[in-house]
């Protein structure tokens, strides 16, 4: 295939996962079954991760497949199983100061994507000074096929030990918090419900 | 043919959206979520062939893992309500919540 067939495909496949985040998004917003949300909001991530997959932002993606598909789910499901399966009809009136703040702030977001180097330009800020030279000296200095790897693992290998120690210390602190694994592991926490009954 | 390919894994993934977005049951969620990872893992693994850099395998074969992982502790979340368990077996005091859930 040649490369403008290429770029067409991942055109379309792009707009398709784009077509179904939105579908997702707004089935989200409407539904007030939890569960349901829940396992939508795992759908999510793992669209936007193929999403970023497709625009060769790999390590990203991963995160999002990882934090967002995985851990946050579970960590979602525990949120729900401790309140209502399902969620309260909210009060549904038109607000129009709402929508006019909403309108403002999303045609000034818009508004500033224009400035934007389009996808992909060579000439952009991210592709030329700096980044070249990494691209340049990555193959012969470290030898790591991927380069943003080479940059997070090597060039700035203190700085990511230094994140990775953050990140692992305040893990262990909500750990500690939370108790896990403690004397309540496996037992049954009563929940709002039940106290009520009780009474 | 990898174009075809992705075209029916494309509206598989529209397909499983459908059922997550019907339900009715807690199960039938679960299954459409797992069966939407899966899809998704085959489609980063085509467009890897696609725009001819097959190293994109190695990320989907990560996926998968992760889903697989994912789905077992969301269905062993619903059993005992907690991931600290075994999973040979529930002990005398852990509760049913399929039940309290659906």
């Amino acid at each position: 295939m040649t490369g403008a067939e290429i770029a067409d495909l991942n055109l379309l496949i792009d707009l398709a996962l784009l077509t179904m985040l939105v579908l997702v998004a707004y089935v989200m917003t409407k539904s007030r079954h939890l569960f349901a949300i829940v396992m939508l909001s795992g759908i999510y991530s793992l669209l936007s991760a193929a999403f970023f997959v497709s625009l060769d932002a790999v390590d990203v993606a991963f995160t999002e497949a990882a934090v967002g598909a995985g851990v946050s789910t579970v960590l979602m499901l525990g949120a729900m199983l401790l309140t209502v399966r399902r969620e309260k009809p909210v009060r549904t009136g038109r607000s129009p100061l709402a929508i006019l703040v909403v309108t403002l702030v999303g045609s000034a977001l818009i508004y500033a994507t224009l400035d934007m180097p389009p996808y992909g330009d060579p000439n952009s800020p991210a592709n030329s000074y700096i980044g070249e030279a990494y691209v340049e000296r990555t193959a012969k200095e470290i030898a790591v096929p991927n380069i943003v790897t080479a940059v997070l693992a090597s060039y700035r290998g203190f700085d990511t030990l230094g994140e990775t120690m953050v990140i692992f210390t305040a893990g262990l602190g909500v750990i500690l918090l939370l108790g896990a694994g403690s004397a309540r592991g496996g037992k049954l926490v009563s929940d709002v419900e039940e106290k009520e009954s009780e009474r | 043919m990898f174009a075809v390919a992705t075209a029916a894994i494309l509206a598989g993934m529209l397909l499983a959206l459908v059922r997550a977005f019907a339900g009715p049951t807690l199960y039938d969620r679960v299954l459409a979520g797992n069966s939407f990872g899966t899809k998704t893992v085959i489609l980063i693994g085509l467009m890897g062939y696609l725009t001819g850099r097959p190293d994109f395998l190695d990320i989907a074969v990560l996926y998968a893992l992760l889903n697989f992982a994912s789905t077992i502790a969301i269905l062993k979340f619903f059993r005992y309500r907690t991931l600290s368990v075994s999973l040979e077996g529930p002990s005398a005091d852990a509760p049913k919540f399929e039940e309290r859930i659906q």
